[in-house]
Order: structure tokens, then C-alpha cells, then sequence
């Protein structure tokens, strides 16, 4: 992991100002690879069977009892319309803690497998292209490149923001 | 020295509400007949560490409003002024004013400055009105008030210019935590201070004790504060130093002493506090609070914890239980590290062991939550002093098991329905005093409220010696309102229940203390939103009892697990009122879609619980193959149709919105034994899904 992070500070071949370094996660989705702020990663688990809850959107899989915590689990998949695939005991659960006004939350998302965790200069995440309605991106917080892969940077607080009234849309 | 005060603000709001109750209590049972002192000092001591920790802790609106009430209770409490019926009433909106100041302090919202006024204006009026002052002067004083723009010094009756005070403390003040410099510092407060420090004793610096105070004072404090004011600054040190008062005089006529009977002079000054208490209250309306505020709004975002006190004794049980615990673990993993088969026996034993300590364990955290209904119940005297005087019926409300201990939540949520009920027995329920002497009956009505443990509840007694409930006059009353069937035979019980329904009331007359027609439909609502509910026991012409039954907990649940597919549901017990196995012959449509069965003489619609929650993978998809679960909720009846019934299991609740959200149909979760989730069944919320 040591020489990984190397190797990206030699790639960006310039002095990276420490300040405006932030850690992300990084995971991925299919062929696509995403991030997640750090310090929001609570914990991360393989797959467990799920209790599922009736009359909700088919990405919110279901809740488990995460150490007497019950805690709602999403496919991001799903969420992103990047088809299914079968759970396998390599399927991995990242548990993100939300903070939607005073109210921290935890949750977990479902994803194919976790990659690393990148340091990101502030100042190269660039903001998601418009793609008008065509992709919703409302929930990426920018994009950044890491040897030549592109990782979207995910905004936990509004992909995880499963309130009622949205869920009442669907 | 920055001690961060806020931490110890929860602490404080705790005793300021206790104070207040004590206050409030000891109002009600002031005698005016026979005043008891020893009832007064609890009084004025309530009033007087409100004040003691609002000006600690900088919450000067309260400390200014409760001054107010201090002085009216110092002097009662001297003796130098009557109490009166109508003192005690101002006291006692006052308190509740004092309430609401500190509840919204608590809350961090504004508090409501109108009613602050409305009450200070009350209290000022009965400190100047009936008691002191000889105030035969002058305007100046108060337009001396509104330049210092002390809105708590409602004195206007010295024209002093104020006083000088010769303070001398013994050498060993300093040892009793009293700080001179401080009470200079609440001196000034009053008006202007100037103080000159005496300093002859000071001995030789080798002879010098630090920690003795040698040092005398001389002080002129400027202003308009009376000599309970400034004595009172001086209360806490009364006994530590000499203290010599002498007013200052601006001109050479001398305050009188107060005379109870010189009211006839006093109307002016009346009028006067009257146009003056608005708006020095817009003055501060207009510079402290909104100072506070934004302060505070900075906290703002921290929520008040809700505490609780527990009695000590209860925690040590705690502790023996977990030290239990922690012996009973050391026996296990002493058996585990060399286990022989032979050791099958004593194994078994620990293995019990551990059960029987955790499930008292859980028994005894559970009872740190348990608080004695008192807290509900000692509010009521109050409220049925003030309804009964405004209806002007005598009433005596009898209080019976106050220790009966119950849940917090369920103290917290009790109150509004037990109020709601308390006041229609006192508008409804009892006659007027001459109407109960016709009916042979004695003046006084009785209400008792009784609360007692019955099986896994508490059960909520309200009982009052009134007229009862008049089952003719309820049914015509529900006929006229095109509730019931005009030929509808109903039984008695069925016939009161009428009242729970929504716009049905039966007083002749509307007041505001009940007979809106919204009351009674809430209350039932609110009881069963508890897990709990309400029966009506009358009898004409002697009374009625109003019974609530209430779970102990609500953190717990009596659940029977239902499978639904592969997935289980937990249905509340207190929902379920039988099972029963159907065949498909005994179902019946109505416009061919919604199905019913019959049991017994009704119609039940069923709700399959596969179709109403997209259950894939479905065992029972004949009746005859599944079980009808007839549940209950909110008045409605129907069947559950499941798979199968599993066991009966008290679990423990677990918010789903806590990291998620609510779910119709679903009132939360819980952890089952194999560390899998299922989700608790909300019976009305069912009902209404079922329906869309």
C-alpha cells in the first residue's frame, strides 16, 4: 500500500502542499472506480444476508444488526443503474456515517470490491461535467485522475439521503 | 478561571424545576387561615436559589422576574405583610411563568416577553398595591427607574439617593467561599458603587495570614434599590461580618416603614408602574435577550441531553449484578480452557448461571428507567386547585400509589391524556355544590387518581363521585350526530365508548376547559399509541372511572413471530386477539376484489401479507395452508394472513429511523436470537397500507 502511495506522488511529479491533501477511499463498480471521503468510512465488512424491508426501492436491500445498531444496506449498483450481480462472501460492505443536519446516521453500501486509499490534492478535483438530465450526478462531488483511471469522488451526505418523501416518488 | 459554565446548566434547569414544584406545592397548601411559616421559608427558599443560580449563571431574566417574587415572599415571610388568597394566586402564575422562562432557556427558544411582563406587572402591583409604601411622592422616581432601566426594581417608594454601607468582615470570611469582591460586583448591579477600602488592620506583611481578610469597607452605592435589595446581596454573609446600613437622603423626607393600611394614597404610582413596566421590558426585550440569543445560537446544534436521577440504591444493585456477571464469566472460561467432557456438568450450571445473572441484569438496567409516577401525579393538585376555583366547585383530589414506578417515556407521554381526563372529570364529571346537596350527596366532590401495578402494566385510575355517564343522552346525542345507527343496539360499554369518537361531545354547554369534541378521540389515540389502553366504568348519579392500562416499558415488547415466506415479522401481542386456521370456502368478496371472513357475527377484511409487502417466495398460498392472525388496532379489526406462527418472545424494540426511516405498516425492529433483524408489524399502519 506504502509504495502505492508513492508512486502517486511521483506521478504528479510536483510538491504537494500536505494542507491540501485529502484521503478518499477508493472502490469499485463495475469498470468504474469511485471514492469516498476517508473519515466517513466507518468500517467495512463482507456480505451478510439482510433482512429486507417491504415497499422500498430495490437498491435498499434491507437492514442488518450491525452490534445492536439496526442499519439499512445499499446496493450502489443499483443506485446507479449498473446492472446486478450475485453476492458473492468477496462482496464487500463499506459502512459510511451520514450527517444530514444534526443527525449522524450510519449506513452501509454494497459495492464489487475496495481498492485503496488515494491521497488527493485538493486542488486537482475537478468539478462533474453536466450532462444535463441525461446522468445524475447531483451526487458526485468531483472528479479526480489517479494513474490515468478516472475516480469519481462520491458526496456521501446527498447519496445516502434516503428521506421519506423521496422514497414515497418510487 | 474559565470554568465552562454550560455543563453545569442541565443541573441547574433540574433544580430550578424542583424548586418550582416545591414553590408551587407549598402554595397550594398555604392555609389562609392559619398561615404555617415553616411553609412560607420552603417558599422563599425555592424562590430565592432560583434566583441565587440564574444570577450565577448569567440567566439575568430570571433572576430579575424571580427578585420580584422574593421580595413579596420576604416580606410575608416577616410577617410584615398578610398573605392573601389573591398574593398566593399572583404567586402561583408566577411560578408558572417561572416555568416557562427556564423551560425556554432550556430550550434555547425565546422566551415569551408579553407573559413575562403580564406577570411582573401582576406582582409589582400586589408588592406596591396592598402591603408597603407610603408613597405619597413624586414622579421622579420612576422616571429615575426608566433612565437606570431596571426593570426588577419595581421600589419606588424611597427617594434616597441611596445607600452607604459599612462593611466589615470578620478575619475568617474568606474560609467560608465568600468573595467580597463579588457582592461589590452584584452591588453594582443596583446602581452606582464606590467603595473605599479600610486597610488600618492590616498587620505587619510577616504576620500577614492570606487567608484572613483584614480589610474593611466603606461603600456608597447610588440608585434606586431598597434595603431588601441590598441586604439581601449581604445574606449569604450575615453571619461572617458586621454590616451597618444608612440611607443617603436626597431630600428630608424620610421613607415611611411600610403600613399595610395606607392604600388609599396609592393610586397614582399605580398608574404610573402600569405605563412603565411595558416599556422598560421593551427595553430589555430590545438589548439582553437578543444578546443571549445570538449567543447561544452559536451552542445551538448541541441538544439538550434528557437526564435522569436514579436512586442510588438502584445502581448498586447494578453493580453487584455485573460483578455476578463477571464471576459467573471467570467460572466459564475456567471450565473452557481445560474441558473435559466430565466438566458437561458443571458447565450446564455456569451456563445457567449466566442466563439467570443476564436476564436480571437486563431486569436491573431496565429499572434505571423507572420512575415513580409522582412525577405525573404531583402536578394535578394544581390543576384541580385553579379549575375547580374557576368553575367554582369544591373539589378534593385523593392521590393513591404515586410510588407506582413506570417507564420514563412513558411518564413523559402520559401527562397530556391524564390531564385531558383529569379536567373533563372536574368540568363533566362533578356536579355543582348545590346540585350534589339536592342529590344527597356531600358538597365536596372526590376525584382520586390511582395507579397501580397489574401484570406486566400499570394501570391509571380516574375516578370521580360526579353524575356518571348518561347512556341515553350518549346515544341520542350519536344518533343526532349520524354516528351510530339510529336502531343500533348497543351495550353499556359500547354506548360510553361513543365519547372516544372524534366530534362527539355531550356538555350542554362549551367551555374552555373541555367539550370542544376534540379531546376524548386524542386521548385514546395517544394511549393506544403508548401500547396501551382505556375502558369507562360509570354508573348514573355516582360516578365514573376512567381506566388506563399501560405497558411498564416501552422498550420491550410481547411479540408473537409470524413467517411471512422466508422472512418473519413480529406482531405485538397486545394487537392479537386470536388465530384461527380458514378454508377457502369460508372467504367471501365484496365487489369482487376486498376479501372477507366471517367470525363469529362480523365481517373481517383480510389482509394478505405476501401481496401488501411483495413477498417472493410464498409457502401458503391456499387459506387452509396459512394461519389468520385477527388483530386489533386503533378500533379496526381484521386477519393477518401468514404463512405460519413461530414463538412467543418478549423483544426488544429498536428504532428503524434511528438509521434509516419510517416505513408504513412497520413501527421498528428488533435483534432475534440468531442475531437477525425482523421487523416489528404497525398494526394501523397495516390497516391504512392495505387500503391505498
Amino acid at each position: 500500500m506504502l509504495k502505492e502511495f508513492e508512486s502517486h506522488d511521483n506521478n504528479t511529479d510536483e510538491k504537494v502542499d500536505m494542507g491540501n491533501l485529502v484521503q478518499f477511499l477508493s472502490f469499485a463498480l463495475g469498470k468504474e472506480e469511485y471514492g469516498v471521503a476517508i473519515l466517513r468510512v466507518q468500517e467495512i465488512r463482507s456480505w451478510e444476508p439482510v433482512s429486507r424491508i417491504p415497499n422500498v426501492p430495490e437498491y435498499e436491500k434491507g437492514v442488518v444488526n450491525l452490534r445492536g445498531a439496526i442499519v439499512p444496506i445499499i446496493d450502489l449498483r443499483e443506485r446507479f443503474n449498473l446492472g446486478r450481480i450475485e453476492y458473492t462472501p468477496l462482496t464487500v460492505v463499506v459502512v459510511l456515517q451520514t450527517g444530514t443536519g444534526n443527525k449522524m446516521r450510519i449506513m452501509g453500501v454494497v459495492v464489487d470490491s475496495v481498492s485503496d486509499v488515494v491521497n488527493v490534492d485538493k486542488t486537482k478535483i475537478q468539478k462533474a461535467p453536466d450532462f444535463g438530465t441525461k446522468v445524475s450526478t447531483e451526487f458526485i462531488s468531483g472528479l479526480v485522475s489517479l494513474n490515468d483511471r478516472m475516480v469519481m469522488l462520491l458526496d456521501v451526505d446527498k447519496l445516502l439521503d434516503i428521506d421519506e418523501e423521496k422514497a414515497d416518488e418510487n | 478561571m474559565s470554568i465552562d459554565m454550560a455543563q453545569f446548566h442541565q443541573v441547574f434547569f433540574e433544580e430550578c424545576f424542583e424548586g418550582l414544584e416545591a414553590m408551587e406545592s407549598g402554595l397550594l397548601n398555604l392555609d389562609m387561615g392559619d398561615i404555617d411559616s415553616e411553609i412560607i421559608n420552603v417558599i422563599f427558599r425555592g424562590a430565592h436559589s432560583i434566583k441565587g443560580g440564574s444570577g450565577t449563571f448569567g440567566f439575568t431574566s430570571v433572576s430579575e422576574f424571580t427578585h420580584i417574587m422574593e421580595t413579596l415572599l420576604d416580606e410575608m415571610r416577616d410577617g410584615r405583610r398578610k398573605v392573601t388568597q389573591s398574593a398566593v394566586n399572583v404567586l402561583l402564575g408566577s411560578v408558572d411563568c417561572l416555568r416557562e422562562m427556564v423551560t425556554a432557556i432550556q430550550g434555547d427558544s425565546a422566551v415569551d416577553e408579553s407573559r413575562v411582563s403580564e406577570h411582573k406587572k401582576a406582582l409589582e402591583i400586589e408588592l406596591n398595591g396592598s402591603a408597603s409604601t407610603a408613597e405619597s411622592t413624586q414622579a421622579p422616581a420612576p422616571v429615575k427607574a426608566a433612565v437606570v432601566a431596571k426593570p426588577a426594581a419595581p421600589e419606588f417608594e424611597t427617594i434616597s439617593e441611596g445607600w452607604s454601607i459599612a462593611f466589615t468582615p470578620y478575619l475568617d470570611i474568606l474560609k467560608t467561599g465568600n468573595d467580597p469582591v463579588r457582592l461589590f460586583r452584584e452591588l453594582a448591579e443596583l446602581g452606582e458603587l464606590t467603595t473605599t477600602a479600610n486597610i488600618h488592620d492590616i498587620p505587619d506583611f510577616y504576620e500577614l495570614d492570606p487567608e484572613e481578610c483584614h480589610i474593611a469597607w466603606d461603600l456608597k452605592l447610588l440608585g434606586t434599590a431598597t434595603e431588601e435589595e441590598v441586604s439581601e446581596i449581604f445574606d449569604w454573609v450575615k453571619g461572617d461580618c458586621e454590616l451597618e446600613f444608612s440611607e443617603i437622603l436626597l431630600k428630608i423626607l424620610k421613607p415611611q416603614e411600610a403600613l399595610p393600611d395606607t392604600s388609599e394614597q396609592i393610586p397614582e404610582p399605580e398608574i404610573v408602574l402600569a405605563q412603565l413596566a411595558p416599556a422598560t421590558v421593551a427595553a430589555i426585550s430590545a438589548s439582553e435577550p437578543v444578546a443571549r440569543q445570538t449567543e447561544e445560537s452559536k451552542v445551538a446544534g448541541v441538544k439538550p441531553s434528557s437526564s435522569i436521577r436514579v436512586d442510588t440504591s438502584k445502581i448498586d444493585t447494578l453493580i453487584n449484578m455485573v460483578g455476578e456477571l463477571v464471576i459467573t464469566q471467570s467460572m466459564l472460561s475456567l471450565i473452557g480452557e481445560h474441558f473435559t467432557m466430565n466438566k458437561l456438568g458443571q458447565l450446564k450450571s455456569g451456563l445457567s448461571q449466566l442466563e439467570r445473572h443476564t436476564r436480571e441484569l437486563q431486569q436491573s438496567v431496565m429499572n434505571i428507567r423507572m420512575l415513580p409516577i409522582s412525577f405525573v401525579f404531583s402536578r394535578f393538585p394544581r390543576l384541580v386547585h385553579d379549575i375547580s376555583t374557576k368553575l367554582e366547585k369544591k373539589i378534593e383530589l385523593k392521590l393513591v400509589g404515586e410510588n407506582t414506578e413506570v417507564d420514563k417515556a412513558v411518564v413523559e407521554l402520559i401527562n397530556d391524556p391524564l390531564v385531558h381526563l383529569i379536567r373533563n372529570s372536574l368540568d363533566h364529571g362533578i356536579e355543582m355544590p348545590d346540585i350534589r346537596r339536592a342529590a344527597g350527596k356531600s358538597e365536596t366532590g372526590l376525584i382520586e387518581l390511582k395507579a397501580y401495578h397489574r401484570g406486566g402494566h400499570i394501570v391509571i385510575e380516574i375516578t370521580d363521585d360526579g353524575h356518571g355517564l348518561n347512556r341515553d343522552k350518549l346515544v341520542k346525542k350519536a344518533i343526532e350526530k349520524g354516528l351510530v345507527d339510529a336502531n343500533a343496539n348497543l351495550s353499556d360499554k359500547q354506548a360510553y365508548e361513543l365519547i372516544f369518537m372524534p366530534g362527539f361531545s355531550t356538555a350542554e354547554q362549551l367551555t374552555d376547559i373541555s367539550g370542544r369534541g376534540v379531546g376524548m378521540d386524542v386521548v385514546r389515540k395517544n394511549i393506544q399509541a403508548l401500547g396501551g389502553n382505556i375502558e369507562i366504568i360509570s354508573e348514573l348519579g355516582k360516578g365514573t372511572t376512567f381506566a388506563i392500562h399501560l405497558p411498564l416499558t416501552l422498550a420491550i415488547l410481547d411479540g408473537q413471530s409470524v413467517a411471512v415466506g422466508d422472512e418473519t415479522y413480529i406482531v405485538p401481542l397486545v394487537s392479537i386477539i386470536e388465530s384461527i386456521n380458514i378454508s377457502e370456502k369460508m372467504l367471501n368478496r365484496i365487489v369482487g376484489k376486498g376479501e372477507t371472513f366471517r367470525l363469529r357475527s362480523e365481517y373481517l377484511p383480510i389482509i394478505r401479507m405476501h401481496e401488501i409487502f411483495n413477498v417472493k417466495s410464498v409457502k401458503a398460498s391456499k387459506m387452509a395452508e396459512g394461519t389468520i392472525v385477527v388483530v386489533e388496532g386503533q378500533g379496526v379489526r381484521c386477519g393477518l394472513f401468514v404463512d405460519e406462527l413461530r414463538g412467543q418472545q418478549q423483544v426488544v424494540i429498536k428504532s428503524l429511523e434511528a438509521n434509516y426511516r419510517r416505513v408504513e405498516g412497520i413501527s421498528g425492529a428488533t435483534i432475534l436470537g440468531d442475531g437477525s433483524v425482523a421487523l416489528i408489524l404497525d398494526i394501523p399502519g397495516l390497516v391504512r397500507l392495505s387500503n391505498r
